[in-house]
């Protein structure tokens, strides 16, 4: 007696998976992140280096450089950047997609220390004088866009222009405005060079009583809103130092994206194919089962907000490898029970049971080494066991249970009694018990 | 599961135990070979992991990878960079890496040329590998503490013999592929670790379904009366688990080598890695960890027994 309720379930399993897998599928492989080596961009790494002498990096200071290395990310407008601390004093920052990488680079170590000196380099007025958040974008009366800061004081302003017109004449006269200023940094050295390091100096001839000061830089309007943005964002609590940069091209990131979809289609359609042609109906289930895999490794990994990266699809070739061998451990095991004489559905049972404790040793060894790999490891080699865990345990999910399930369906309906060639099991192979 | 029961069903039992001699010598040769060939003419390390120069270049007209390449030749005959990386708006930004520090006098004449060829004075700074070498360094402690933890396990759930077996599979694997990559003298970059790695997390999954099915089969010690006892059940183990063992091969060789002939000059060293390693993380599997297994458990159900006899069967 057929049950046919059992293969009523089955299609009705499959046509549920479909319904969710087919139109979300694209959105999904859409929506996980690329790293930097398969989309291109760039990533730094900083030693974190004391401001003045004296000041220790703690904790607190590198959680704060990395708050505000984040701001300056967000002018950048990265989605998804990738900010971490390695070990005590590094900072590794990772912005996939980025065009202008040397701006970028610029807007992140810049201490965004503004300061207004005269032309011996002393200090007038430094970047704690102005007022928070109080920088913005203006035109001036020729439609150029320059910066303006407003000082906490207004007297301030007043006074330092009143004391440059007393002890400078013209040509001297002049408010130099820096940013990033360092020791042994000279505007006399500067002003003859075609692009000073100094923001501008303009020239003063009469006290100026004012709260705000504006900025005028020769700057297009997207450095004014930068600068603007920077100066907003507040300065860095440290120095940073650039330990090593490495650039990837954001169209060779895209080529060699596109090849290695295109070959991982290729391999996953010679697994599909392999499957079917050795292990017949049970290779089936098999395609079933990997496609759901696949599916649901990649949604998980976009859940997780994971990145992906090339080791990332190392650790996904591994997780198809072990999905596929949990699926072979299974149906070997239970050709070997029909091999002994047993009937479909007690070979079925007995096999199902005999191999779970087989793939649950292999998984969970390693599980364990995927475990202490994420705990120890640093960058690439964390990416890479992070995919790895997530693909483990969505393997166990599908690959195991998945394939009893829909098997089970199959075998327990009893279609299948005494057909052993739909496991791939010849008749003279098999032994009278 | 009854041994005899089992050989029933095997059409033939192929006899891996009687030359596991063979195996070792062939294993032996190739880790010495491996061991002088790293000693003698090493990795031929990548970027990632030796110091040297980046030049960026940037342009008006979008660059080329071959233009930029020329461009160096242009410069001087011998000046090849080593890596070459586009980027900016429409590619105006070429980024030069060199192993090995450019001298001073290339500098300038770099320098000069571009500025006279574009326009602009090109960057020049120093890579340092410490990056790439941190990586690995980081990777090769993780693995090893991985493999402490792996024998823990295994301890626990196996027995003590077959988890040091394991674990000198999975060490073979890993020196295996270096080894290789030696010999063919293939660039080593940061996706080799990760290459590495696939083969490490392989190679103990594999080992250890193929020790299960020999625990399963495992009839208690006092019934393994000889050393042909003991390599009758690894035997048949074996054979037991071949299929299985060239089916999950085959399958993920698929995949490697469809990685290897269609995803590109990026990741071509990376999938060759992991194809070789793949292979190797199966041999290990028959070939090393289940024949020093066979021989450490026969040394120790003989130490056992040499010290029970003082406590029963005085008859023999």
């Amino acid at each position: 007696m057929v049950k046919k309720s059992r293969i009523v379930y089955f299609f009705l399993i499959i046509f549920a998976l479909a319904a969710l897998m087919i139109p979300t599928s694209e959105k999904i492989v859409n929506g996980i992140d690329l790293g930097l080596d398969l989309q291109g961009g760039f990533e730094v790494l900083y030693e974190v280096e004391p401001q003045e002498e004296g000041q220790e990096i703690t904790d607190e200071t590198l959680q704060n450089t990395v708050a505000a290395l984040t701001q300056r990310v967000n002018i950048l407008g990265v989605s998804e950047p990738n900010i971490t601390i390695e070990g005590d004093n590094r900072i590794r920052v990772q912005l996939a997609g980025v065009e202008d990488q040397q701006a970028a680079r610029e807007l992140l170590s810049t201490e965004a220390d503004l300061s207004i000196r005269d032309v011996d380099d002393n200090e007038r007025l430094s970047g704690s004088d102005i007022r928070e958040n109080s920088a913005s974008v203006n035109f001036d009366d020729a439609n150029n866009p320059i910066v303006t800061v407003s000082l906490k004081d207004g007297d301030q302003f007043g006074e330092v222009t009143e004391n440059i017109i007393n002890e400078y004449s013209p040509p001297n006269n002049r408010l130099v405005i820096w940013l990033d200023y360092e020791e042994g940094d000279s505007y006399e050295e500067e002003a003859t060079k075609e692009d000073p390091k100094f923001i501008s100096a303009p020239a003063v001839s009469e006290p100026l009583y004012t709260q705000d000061i504006q900025i005028e830089g020769d700057f297009s309007v997207e450095e004014a809103e930068n600068l603007a943005d920077i100066l907003n964002s507040g300065s860095l609590p440290v120095e940073l130092e650039e330990v090593y940069s490495n650039s990837v091209g954001a169209s060779l990131g895209e080529q060699a994206m596109d090849k290695a979809i295109f070959a991982t289609f290729i391999g996953v359609g010679l697994i599909f194919l392999f499957m079917l042609v050795f292990y017949r109906f049970t290779g089936f289930i098999a395609v079933l089962t990997l496609s759901t895999y696949i599916y649901f490794v990649l949604a998980v990994f976009n859940f997780i907000q994971g990145v992906l990266t090339l080791p990332g699809i190392a650790a996904l070739v591994l997780g198809v490898g072990m999905a596929v061998d949990a699926n072979i451990i299974t149906y070997e095991r239970i050709k070997e029970e029909i091999k002994y004489g047993r009937s479909i559905l007690s070979a079925y049972r007995s096999g199902a049971r005999r191999s779970l404790g087989t793939i649950i040793d292999a998984n969970v060894t390693t599980l364990i080494a995927a475990g202490v790999l994420f705990y120890f490891g640093t960058s690439s080699v964390q990416g890479f066991a992070l995919m790895l865990i997530v693909s483990i345990l969505v393997s166990f999910i599908t690959a195991v249970l998945g394939t009893r399930l829909l098997l089970g369906l199959w075998v327990n309906s009893r279609i299948f009694n005494k057909k052993p060639k739909v496991f791939g099991v010849k008749e003279r192979d098999i032994h009278e018990p | 599961m009854n041994l005899n029961n089992s050989r029933k069903i095997l059409k033939r039992v192929i006899p891996f135990v009687k030359f596991r001699n063979i195996f070792f010598l062939i294993t032996l040769v190739y880790i010495l070979a491996g061991g002088i060939l790293l000693s003698t003419i090493g990795l031929n390390l990548g970027i990632d992991f030796q110091s040297g120069s980046r030049v960026e270049v940037s342009a008006e007209e979008p660059l080329t990878e071959e233009q930029v390449r020329s461009d160096f030749e242009a410069v001087e005959a011998d000046l090849e960079p080593d890596d070459i990386t586009l980027g900016g708006d429409n590619n105006t930004i070429a980024s030069a890496r060199f192993i090995g520090e450019l001298s001073q006098e290339e500098i300038a004449a770099v320098q000069t040329y571009f500025e006279e060829e574009y326009g602009s004075v090109p960057n020049t700074g120093t890579v340092s590998p410490q990056v790439g070498q941190e990586l690995a360094q980081n990777a090769f402690i993780s693995v090893l503490i991985a493999s402490l933890g792996l024998i823990i396990y295994i301890t626990i759930r196996f027995q003590f013999l077959y988890g040091v077996a394991s674990i000198i599979a999975l060490l073979h694997d890993a020196f295996f592929i270096i080894g290789f990559f030696s010999l063919m003298q293939v660039e080593v970059n940061v996706p080799f670790i990760a290459a590495v790695l696939t083969i490490v997390g392989y190679s103990i999954n594999d080992t250890i379904v193929t020790f299960d099915r020999i625990r399963e089969n495992m009839p208690p010690a006092e019934e393994i009366g000889s050393f042909e006892d003991l390599a009758e059940v690894v035997d048949v183990s074996l054979n037991q688990t071949l299929t299985r063992s060239i089916n999950t091969v085959l399958t993920v060789v698929f995949a490697a080598a469809a990685l290897f002939i269609f995803g590109g000059e990026g990741i071509r060293s990376f999938s060759l890695a992991l194809l070789v390693g793949l292979v190797a993380g199966t041999y290990s599997s028959i070939f090393l960890a289940a024949q020093l297994w066979v021989i450490w458990n026969w040394k120790k159900i003989k130490r056992d027994r040499e010290k029970a006899p003082a406590e029963e069967e005085p008859e023999s």
